[in-house]
C-alpha cells in the first residue's frame, strides 16, 4: 500500500498559487470595531446620512448577537477587535482610467489571470476588481451604458444612483438578518452593483474579482444586482488571497432581486487561501447569499465551486415569491487536508407552482470535512411548488468526512419534493484499472472527480470551466491513495 | 509492436516466484517463459492463485513478493509502478472490469492513449487523429460506438465490459496481453466474439503475446494456446501443448491435487 499512501502525501503538499503578496501602499483603519471606526469608513467613502445610520443600527444590532454554533465546523473563537475593517490602496483617490490605477496592483491582478486591460480583457467578459477594501477598476463601463446597465463599485452607486441602493440595500439580506451579515452591514467597505434595465439581456458576463492582501484585514464586501422586469444577466465572482499564517475573515453580503421575468445566473469560483497543510492560517469564508425571486417567472440560479478558505460556511439561497418563479442551485464543494466546509442552499417557495433543483456535490480529500445543509421550505400559499435535491459526496482516503444534513418543511398538501442521495468513495480498484491503462494516479483521481462534479461544470460559463477544472485538478494535488 | 531497446530475450520471464497476500502464501515457486509472439494458457483450479499471478504481473497493490524475480523485456517488472507496466506494454484485461461513473468511455482511452504515448516519446494525437483512430479499431472489432459515448463499464452487459476491454488492448497496443479469467460470466456468443476480438488482433500483429488465465478449457477452443500450463497451488505442476487442456477437461484437475498437501 506504500506507493499509494506517498502519492496520497505528495498531493498534500500542493501549493497555493496566488499565495504572493502585492507590495502596494495602504491606508488602514487601526484595528478594532467601534462606532468611530463605522463613521470612520462611511466618511471616507462620502456617504449620505441615512446610510451611516443603517450601519450603526446593524451595528447596534450586532453587539446584542451572538457568533452561531450549529454549523458542522470547529475554530477557535475569533477576536473581532484585532481585526482592520478598512484597507485601501494609497494611490488610487479618485480613478477614472486604467491609467491612474497603481501599476503594481495592475500586476497582481495580472499574476492573477485576470487582465485588466480592455484589449487585453477576454472577450465578452466586464471585470469589477476589489483590492482589500475598495473596487480598483471596473472595465467595459461604457460599452455597458449604452444598454443602460449600470456595473459599478458599490462606493460609486451609492454616490451615482442612491435611489437603487436605498430602495435595494437590505431586501433580501436585512442588517439583522444573522450574525456576520450585520456585521457585514456595519463595516462593509465595497463590493459590485449591477443594474439591468426592463428587457435588457446583458451583452457580457459580468465578474467581480475579489482579492485581499493586506495583512489582519477582514473583507466585508456588498454585492448588491437587481435585474429589472424580462432582463437577463451573467454574473461570476473570484477569490483569492496571499498565503498567511493568520486567518483572515470574508463575510461578504450578496443581495440579487429578480423582477418579473428575469434571470440572474450568479456563479462562484471560491479559490481563498485555504491554510496549510496541518490548517494553518486560510480564510473564514462566512458568507451569506440570498436572491429573490420578487415577481412573476423570474428565476434565479447559483452555481459554485468551492475550493480554498480554511472554513467555508455560506448557503445562496432562493426566495420564490413571484408565482412560477424557478431557483436553481448548483454547488461543488471541495475540502482537502484540514478545510471545513459546511454549505448548501434554502429555498423557500411562497409563489404558486415555483420550482426549485439543487444540485450538490461534495468532495472530501485528506482530513477535510465537508457538510451539505440545505432547506427546503414550501409555505401554504405555495401551490403545486415542486422541488428536485440531489446530493452527492464523494470520499478520497479514509480520513475525511462527508455529512449531509437535509431539512424540509412542507406546509402546502400539493407540494412535491424528491430528495437523493449517494456517497461514493473513489476506490483502489478505480485507481488501478486507470494505472493499468497507464493514466497516473493524479491523473486517474482528478478524472474521476471530473466525472463526478460534471452536471456542475456544464452550468458554468466557458470561461469559468475551464479555471474550475483546473483549479480543481490543483486543489486535489496529493490527496488520494 | 514497440522495441524499445530489448531484443533477443524472452518477452516475459518469471522465475521462483513468491507472493503472499496478509501473511498467507500463494505463489510458491512460479516460473514461467513467454517469448514474442507466443500464446499460453494457464488452468488451474479455484484457489490455485491464477488471479493472483495477474494481479502480481500488472502491479496491484497489496502483495508481497518474497522471492523470485519478474524480466520484462530485459527490465525488472517489479520495480515499476501500475501505470509504467502499463505504458511499458503490459496489458491486463480485468476479469471484473470495474466502472467509472461520469468519465467517458473516449475521453478515458485518449488520456490513457496519450500517456502511453507520452511514455514511448510519441507526440500526442490530436483529437481528430484519435476520433479515426477509435473508429477504424471499433470497425476491426465490430464495437458500436455508441459504447465510448457512455461512461466506462457504467450499466454495461457482461459481455460490454469484456469486449470494451479487448477495445482498449487494441487501441493500446500493448506487447503482453494478460487475460483474467476473460470467458468468466460470458455466453457462448459472447466468447466467440471476445475470442474473436483476441484473434483479430493476434492476426495484425504476431509478435503480440498473450497470457490467457481460465478455469475452463473452452475459451481454449477458439484462442488457441502454443502452450498450456497446468497451476496448482501456486505454481505450475505441468506444461504441454494444446492437447493437455483437452486432457485436463477430461480427468478434471484432481489428478494433479493428489500430490499436493493442500491445506
Amino acid at each position: 500500500m506504500s506507493s499509494d499512501t506517498a502519492i496520497l502525501d505528495d498531493f498534500t503538499n500542493r501549493q497555493y498559487k496566488y499565495g504572493f503578496v502585492s507590495n502596494v501602499e495602504a491606508e488602514s483603519a487601526p484595528p478594532g470595531l467601534n462606532e468611530d471606526i463605522i463613521r470612520f469608513i462611511s466618511a471616507k467613502k462620502n456617504e449620505p446620512e441615512w446610510l451611516l445610520d443603517w450601519r450603526l443600527k446593524a451595528y447596534k444590532k450586532w453587539l446584542e448577537m451572538e457568533e452561531p454554533e450549529w454549523a458542522f465546523i470547529n475554530y477557535p473563537p475569533i477576536d473581532y477587535q484585532s481585526t482592520i475593517y478598512y484597507s485601501a490602496p494609497k494611490k488610487k483617490a479618485e480613478k477614472k482610467s486604467l491609467e491612474e490605477v497603481d501599476p503594481e496592483l495592475l500586476k497582481t491582478y495580472e499574476k492573477l489571470g485576470i487582465p485588466l486591460n480592455e484589449q487585453k480583457a477576454l472577450a465578452g467578459v466586464a471585470v469589477d476588481a476589489v483590492f482589500d477594501s475598495v473596487s480598483v477598476v471596473t472595465t467595459y463601463k461604457k460599452q455597458l451604458e449604452e444598454h443602460g446597465i449600470i456595473f459599478c463599485s458599490f462606493s460609486e452607486a451609492v454616490q451615482n444612483h442612491p435611489e437603487l441602493i436605498k430602495k435595494y440595500l437590505g431586501s433580501v439580506v436585512p442588517y439583522t438578518d444573522n450574525f456576520f451579515a450585520t456585521l457585514n452591514s456595519a463595516v462593509f467597505t465595497d463590493g459590485s452593483f449591477v443594474y439591468i434595465p426592463p428587457g435588457v439581456r446583458c451583452p457580457l458576463e459580468l465578474s467581480t474579482y475579489f482579492r485581499i492582501n493586506a495583512q489582519n484585514t477582514g473583507q466585508f464586501e456588498r454585492t448588491l444586482i437587481v435585474a429589472d422586469k424580462g432582463s437577463y444577466v451573467s454574473y461570476m465572482e473570484g477569490c483569492t488571497a496571499p498565503m498567511r499564517d493568520e486567518n483572515q475573515l470574508h463575510a461578504a453580503v450578496v443581495e440579487l432581486v429578480a423582477l418579473e421575468g428575469a434571470q440572474i445566473k450568479y456563479s462562484t469560483i471560491q479559490n481563498w487561501y485555504p491554510g496549510d497543510k496541518e490548517g494553518k492560517g486560510g480564510i473564514y469564508n462566512f458568507v451569506t447569499k440570498r436572491g429573490i425571486c420578487a415577481e412573476a417567472n423570474a428565476k434565479i440560479s447559483w452555481t459554485q465551486v468551492e475550493t480554498g478558505s480554511a472554513i467555508t460556511w455560506k448557503y445562496p439561497s432562493c426566495i420564490l415569491k413571484g408565482d412560477n418563479s424557478v431557483g436553481e442551485f448548483y454547488s461543488v464543494a471541495l475540502t482537502n487536508n484540514r478545510q471545513q466546509a459546511d454549505t448548501g442552499t434554502k429555498m423557500i417557495h411562497i409563489g404558486k407552482n415555483t420550482k426549485s433543483t439543487i444540485v450538490s456535490k461534495g468532495i472530501s480529500a485528506g482530513e477535510g470535512q465537508n457538510a451539505y445543509r440545505g432547506m427546503v421550505k414550501m409555505m401554504k400559499s405555495a401551490d403545486g411548488a415542486r422541488n428536485f435535491s440531489q446530493c452527492d459526496s464523494m470520499l478520497i482516503g479514509d480520513k475525511c468526512g462527508a455529512h449531509t444534513f437535509p431539512y424540509i418543511e412542507v406546509m402546502n398538501p400539493t407540494g412535491k419534493v424528491e430528495h437523493e442521495a449517494s456517497t461514493s468513495k473513489i476506490g483502489e480498484d478505480q485507481i488501478f484499472y486507470c494505472n493499468q491503462r497507464g493514466i497516473p494516479t493524479e491523473d486517474a483521481v482528478s478524472m474521476l472527480v471530473h466525472g463526478f462534479c460534471k452536471e456542475i461544470f456544464k452550468e458554468l460559463p466557458m470561461e469559468f470551466a475551464v479555471e474550475a477544472r483546473q483549479l480543481l485538478a490543483v486543489s486535489l494535488e496529493g490527496s488520494v491513495g | 509492436m514497440v522495441n524499445l531497446g530489448w531484443s533477443n530475450m524472452a518477452l516475459l520471464e518469471i522465475k521462483n516466484l513468491h507472493a503472499r497476500v496478509e501473511n498467507k502464501e500463494i505463489l510458491k515457486g512460479f516460473s514461467l517463459t513467454i517469448n514474442e509472439g507466443e500464446i499460453h494458457a494457464i488452468m488451474g483450479p479455484n484457489g490455485s492463485g491464477k488471479s493472483t499471478l495477474a494481479n502480481v504481473l500488472s502491479g496491484r497493490e497489496g502483495y508481497e513478493i518474497t522471492e523470485g524475480s519478474v524480466t520484462y523485456m530485459g527490465k525488472d517488472l517489479l520495480e515499476m509502478d501500475p501505470e509504467v507496466r502499463a505504458q511499458e506494454g503490459v496489458f491486463l484485461a480485468f476479469q471484473y472490469p470495474v466502472e467509472l461513473p461520469g468519465v467517458v468511455g473516449s475521453y478515458f482511452l485518449r488520456t490513457a492513449l496519450n500517456a502511453v504515448r507520452e511514455h514511448r516519446g510519441l507526440p500526442a494525437l490530436k483529437l481528430k487523429e484519435f476520433d479515426e483512430l477509435l473508429k477504424q479499431k471499433a470497425k476491426l472489432l465490430q464495437l458500436d460506438e455508441s459504447l465510448l459515448k457512455r461512461s466506462v463499464n457504467e450499466g454495461f452487459s457482461g459481455g460490454e465490459k469484456k469486449r470494451n476491454e479487448i477495445f482498449q488492448m487494441a487501441l493500446l497496443n500493448p506487447n503482453l496481453c494478460l487475460l483474467d479469467e476473460t470467458d468468466s460470466g460470458l455466453d457462448i456468443d459472447a466468447l466467440q466474439i471476445v475470442s474473436q476480438g483476441v484473434n483479430t488482433l493476434k492476426k495484425e500483429d504476431p509478435k503480440k503475446s498473450f497470457l490467457v488465465i481460465t478455469h475452463y478449457q473452452r475459451l481454449l477452443n477458439y484462442i488457441v494456446p502454443d502452450h498450456v500450463h497446468v497451476m496448482v497451488n501456486g505454481k505450475i505442476v505441468k506444461s504441454g501443448g494444446k492437447e493437455l487442456a483437452l486432457e485436463l477437461e477430461k480427468q478434471g484437475y484432481s489428478i494433479f491435487r493428489e500430490n499436493e498437501n493442500r491445506a
